[in-house]
């Protein structure tokens, strides 16, 4: 046991663990544990029937509905879409490849609420897009489909971002050695290649869920915000209580949000971690 | 390739082609065009209608917000980015992951949450509301947290917490220990090495950090909107942009385009300062 603490110890000879271990726990706790905890605390002024009665409420229900079906499917587009770019960064050249890597990142880059409005006027029938799809019968704005529509744009650098640095990294040789024994051009890819980026498509796709499923700025505006329509989604809902002082109300939708967002988190972290160890065997 | 045969070789282009237009499509239509969008939107009535929307009174005072806002919470996050950075990648210790994993939280859950956070923590129903009152009392002073300033601040930091540090682990990971560890070893206090050896590593990865905060600070929505009320007095400019848009008149909606296209200004700012910083350290990477 002394040894082993003592060599802990040694491998310590840069100074300041102690200065920063504080400081980094003390602000952490300041400024983001300890108000989360409230959150907590005051859910559970409640009695586990009043909480019930707050979360089956039909309008509450609704909102985890349209906020959890609208984010899988974009998560999923973003996915599909994410690879497609990624590759498409990654492998090819083409004029203007600098300019479409760096425009990626403008959901992270653009306030959202500037992203809602604009997103919403461009897919509403007087906007570009939306009125030629509405000429085909298709309304974007104020439906689920312009919810959609806002997460992706939310969620899009996520993925690509995911998938691009781990196929940049993929060595060559095993998709040379597939196309030397024989292996189709689609068989490479979905054989070979796919196992490959698979955790880091999973992890894009966790992370563009779970930035979905709590947006608030980009998608109020295409949404509508309607019960009637279900494009209530829940950061709406628990705005909606802010503003009418419903505070129990709201921290009960909140604390049920949050516990999404943690167990989505958590399993992120654990397919990265899967994904480390798997690198650190090789 | 060689062992490639010219029917693979034409379809190999094939799918090279129809990927790169799927993904130029996809470009335009979610990014570009929301891009031109918001500038067309804002130029609707004319320049001189765009630069009387600009200087109203609401705009300017939400301007002073932001600005405000943006201040503390940059320079918060930068100086606990840069502690949290040599923290989890210096040392080694039990509960590393842990920490590390909690400090990415604001990155995931949803910004009303973070401003109900603050409700909860300083509101007439939190637990620290006694204790503000009592430091009010004591000083004689009326500070409020909630649907005040400071309450704007806290949220802004909150949602951009992980927002240097993030950027600084990676770099610092990939630097290793060796140099800092050397100089300890030869007698250099904390200081002197942070100075001299690490923050040379770091200084890039730092000033984007400090860009992407900045740019994150400002464009807040969904926290401060929880925590701000007053138009004119504690709206940021984001709240200010939906005060304009909700307000639903055609003169209304043309306003909050134009000072979006400031915002957007910034955002386009963040996006060439990430191609060069990007640019930089693969040109150093080739280099090494």
């Amino acid at each position: 046991m002394a040894t082993v603490k003592r060599r802990s110890k040694q491998t310590r000879v840069i100074p300041g663990f102690q200065l920063t271990f504080g400081i980094t726990v003390a602000m952490l706790s300041l400024l983001v544990l300890i108000p989360l905890l409230s959150v907590l605390v005051n859910s559970f002024r409640l009695s586990p029937a009043e909480f019930w009665k707050l979360i089956t409420a039909k309008n509450v229900l609704s909102a985890f509905g349209t906020s959890i079906l609208c984010s899988l499917i974009a998560a999923f587009i973003n996915a599909v879409f994410g690879v497609i770019l990624a590759w498409v960064l990654v492998k090819y050249d083409f004029p203007g490849k600098r300019i479409v890597d760096g425009l990626i990142e403008l959901p992270f880059a653009l306030p959202t609420a500037v992203a809602g409005i604009t997103l919403s006027k461009m897919f509403s029938d007087t906007g570009f897009p939306g009125s030629f799809f509405s000429g085909i019968g298709i309304n974007i704005s104020y439906t689920r489909i312009g919810i959609v529509a806002a997460l992706i744009f939310i969620g899009i650098p996520f993925t690509v971002r995911a998938v691009q640095p781990v196929l940049e990294k993929l060595d060559g040789q095993y998709e040379e050695a597939a196309y030397i024994l024989g292996a189709s051009r689609r068989k490479t890819f979905f054989k070979v290649i796919f196992p490959e980026i698979l955790p880091a498509i999973l992890t894009g796709f966790g992370l563009s869920l779970a930035r979905g499923i709590g947006e608030y700025g980009s998608v109020i505006y295409i949404s509508g915000n309607s019960l009637k329509d279900g494009t209530q989604v829940v950061s709406y809902v628990i705005m909606q209580k802010l503003e009418r002082l419903d505070y129990a109300d709201a921290t009960a939708i909140a604390l049920v949000l949050l516990i999404i967002s943690f167990v989505l988190l958590f399993v992120i972290n654990l397919i990265q971690l899967r994904r480390s160890k798997r690198i650190s065997v090789r | 390739m060689e062992i490639l045969d010219k029917k693979q070789l034409k379809a190999k282009k094939i799918t090279k082609i129809i990927l790169i237009v799927i993904s130029l499509l996809f470009v335009v239509l979610m990014l570009v065009l929301p891009l031109v969008s918001i500038i067309v939107n804002s130029f609707k009535q004319g320049i001189e209608f765009y630069f009387n929307s600009l200087s109203t009174e609401y705009v300017v005072s939400a301007l002073g917000v932001t600005v405000i806002a943006t201040l503390f919470s940059v320079g918060v996050n930068t100086f606990f980015g840069l502690v949290a950075a040599w923290l989890l990648t210096r040392f080694d210790f039990k509960g590393k992951n842990v920490l590390s994993t909690l400090i990415d939280i604001p990155f995931s859950i949803s910004p009303v949450i973070a401003g109900l956070a603050f409700i909860m923590t300083f509101g007439r129903l939190g637990w620290a509301s006694g204790i503000i009152d009592s430091i009010n009392e004591f000083l004689g002073t009326d500070i409020q947290i909630v649907f005040a300033i400071p309450g704007v601040i806290l949220a802004t930091i909150f949602v951009t917490f992980p927002f240097v540090s993030r950027e600084l682990i990676p770099v610092l990971n990939a630097v290793g220990k060796d140099e800092e560890e050397a100089a300890a070893l030869m007698g250099a206090k904390g200081f002197t090495i942070f100075r001299k050896i690490t923050f040379p590593h770091i200084k890039w990865a730092l000033v984007y950090g400090v860009i992407l905060c900045t740019a994150r600070a400002l464009g807040e929505f969904g926290a401060v909107s929880a925590l701000s009320k007053t138009r004119g007095g504690t709206f940021t400019l984001p709240l200010e942009i939906d005060a304009l848009y909700m307000s639903g008149s055609a003169d209304s909606i043309t306003a909050a385009f134009a000072v979006s296209s400031l915002l957007v200004l910034i955002a386009v700012v963040v996006l060439v300062a990430r191609n060069i910083f990007e640019f930089r350290a693969k040109n150093k990477k080739a280099k090494d």
